[in-house]
């Protein structure tokens, strides 16, 4: 090993124990994507449980066919970015078709998701500035918090006393605090308390960005998120999101009321220096956009199958997250049930993802399941059927 | 070592009992990456637990400063200093 890659030893010594259990859960390669929630994987058909396809869109006709058309009627890239090298009509189209889905005044759109979090937050928290971050807070969170000028500080996940304390602990400091959480989190699937965070946001007085990656189109009566669910988007300040989980695509927004948001648009490098997104990319999205608004049969699919799942496997006896939500994530008992626990349910025909330590919350040693609006029932009793003989199996139940 | 640090640097080793092995001994210039057997976000987490105790706010970018128990310690004097 160079010494330049020397700092990765530690990392390679990982990811060979994890391969003397059986696969690489780093490169999974599906040989062909058959449907929303089957593929052909080691030759075999696999029931997809580990998919971020809440709605699945991925394969709706109209989104489809919106791409395609994009493609024809506009190429297949903007080759650059927007502030250089100009806006597609189509952009334009969606930051206002998203702004109408949320009900405020402007829209920008990012082409991650990813971009989305590290574009917003890193611009809108200079120096003097505080920023609150959720403990569980995702990568792109954390990344930003990097790029930012802001002084960081973490709270206790989804503890709205806790972020009042640390609030308070700054009380006479000058700078802005700009709290940042998730409406759902991505390990355990667990919903953030929303109404008690608005109300010590407006009790001490902060910023508040709400990330809905993995509740947009699934909580709430418009398909808005926990926000909307919970009663709280009056007291929101920005929302951040994307596209490549409920939408079926890639690419991030942000959604404001704030009369100056534009101006992001010529502060915020993540947006200004990367190109923009590509025309079959904006044709879908603005599809599935569509599709949700005026679907909510959508919506209340992924919720039922969401609690068929959640139900069956604790039953089963598994330790589950705390609450039913797209993601359901099994405890697995140490680092190494896990592993074969994966392992076995891929043999068995059935993909989910193992979540190990240091990316899950208290250390845990997770199967994490993510289910779809296109599940059927018969498959998702299925996976639960597989996953709870595996167990057995196993002796993790 | 001043007074202050006196009492501080047993508080510290108090919190990180309750998550390290029983087995693990530190000292000063125990290595808080590496040295105490814990994952990133557990170092984060014990250093929440710091906050809590001396009702202090320590930001990320100044965690990343801090290698050594004896070089928390002083942190933590010195963020009182400032809050106080």
């Amino acid at each position: 090993m160079t010494a330049l890659f020397a700092k990765f030893a530690a990392l390679r010594a990982g990811i060979e124990a994890l391969q003397t259990s059986g696969r690489n859960p780093f490169d999974v390669r599906f040989e062909k994507i058959l449907s929303a929630t089957e593929a052909l994987l080691e030759g075999r058909p696999c029931l997809l449980f580990g998919t971020n396809n809440y709605l699945g869109l991925t394969f709706d006709e109209s989104c489809v066919e919106a791409s395609v058309k994009a493609v024809h009627e506009a190429g297949t890239g903007t080759t650059g970015s927007r502030i250089a090298n100009g806006t597609y009509g189509e952009h334009t189209l969606l930051e206002r078709r998203m702004a109408e889905f949320y009900g405020k005044r402007s829209a920008m759109v990012f082409t991650t998701g990813y971009q989305a979090n590290l574009g917003l937050i890193s611009t809108l928290a200079g120096r003097e500035d505080q920023l609150l971050i959720d403990a569980d807070s995702h990568a792109s969170i954390y990344d930003a918090c990097k790029l930012s000028a802001a002084e960081v500080i973490r709270f206790r996940h989804n503890d709205a006393e806790d972020l009042r304390n640390r609030l308070r602990r700054l009380e006479g400091r000058p700078g802005n605090r700009v709290i940042v959480v998730e409406g759902i989190y991505s390990m355990l699937g667990d919903s953030a308390p929303l109404r008690e965070i608005a109300a010590v946001k407006r009790e001490l007085g902060a910023t508040l960005i709400v990330d809905e990656a993995h509740s947009l189109g699934i909580r709430g009566k418009h398909g808005r998120g926990v926000c909307e669910d919970v009663g709280v988007e009056s007291d929101v300040d920005f929302v951040v999101g994307t596209f490549s989980k409920s939408l079926g695509a890639i690419g991030g927004f942000a959604v404001s009321d704030l009369p100056d948001f534009d101006l992001l648009r010529i502060a915020c490098r993540p947006y200004m220096f990367t190109a923009s997104l590509p025309p079959a990319i904006v044709g879908s999205v603005t599809a599935a956009l569509a599709r949700i608004s005026t679907d909510a049969s959508l919506g209340a699919r992924v919720r039922s199958n969401s609690g068929r799942l959640y139900s069956g496997l604790a039953q089963a006896g598994f330790a589950v997250g705390p609450e039913p939500n797209p993601i359901v994530a099994l405890k697995m008992p140490d680092k190494e049930s896990a592993v074969h626990f994966w392992n076995r349910i891929i043999d068995q025909g059935v993909y989910a993802n193992l979540a190990l330590p240091p990316a899950t919350p208290g250390s845990l040693s997770l199967i994490r399941c993510s289910i779809s609006a296109a599940h059927t029932e018969a498959q998702i009793d299925r996976a639960v059927s597989i996953m709870a003989a595996v167990g057995r199996e196993l002796r993790v139940l | 070592m001043t007074n202050n640090a006196t009492n501080i640097e047993p508080q510290i080793l108090e919190l990180l009992a309750r998550r390290i092995p029983p087995d693990v001994n530190v000292s000063a210039d125990t290595q808080i990456v590496g040295g105490l057997g814990l994952d990133s976000v557990a170092i984060l987490d014990f250093i929440m637990d710091i906050e809590d105790r001396f009702d202090i706010s320590i930001p990320l970018d100044r965690i990343a400063e801090v290698q050594t128990l004896g070089e928390l310690t002083r942190a933590i004097e010195a963020l009182q200093r400032t809050t106080n």
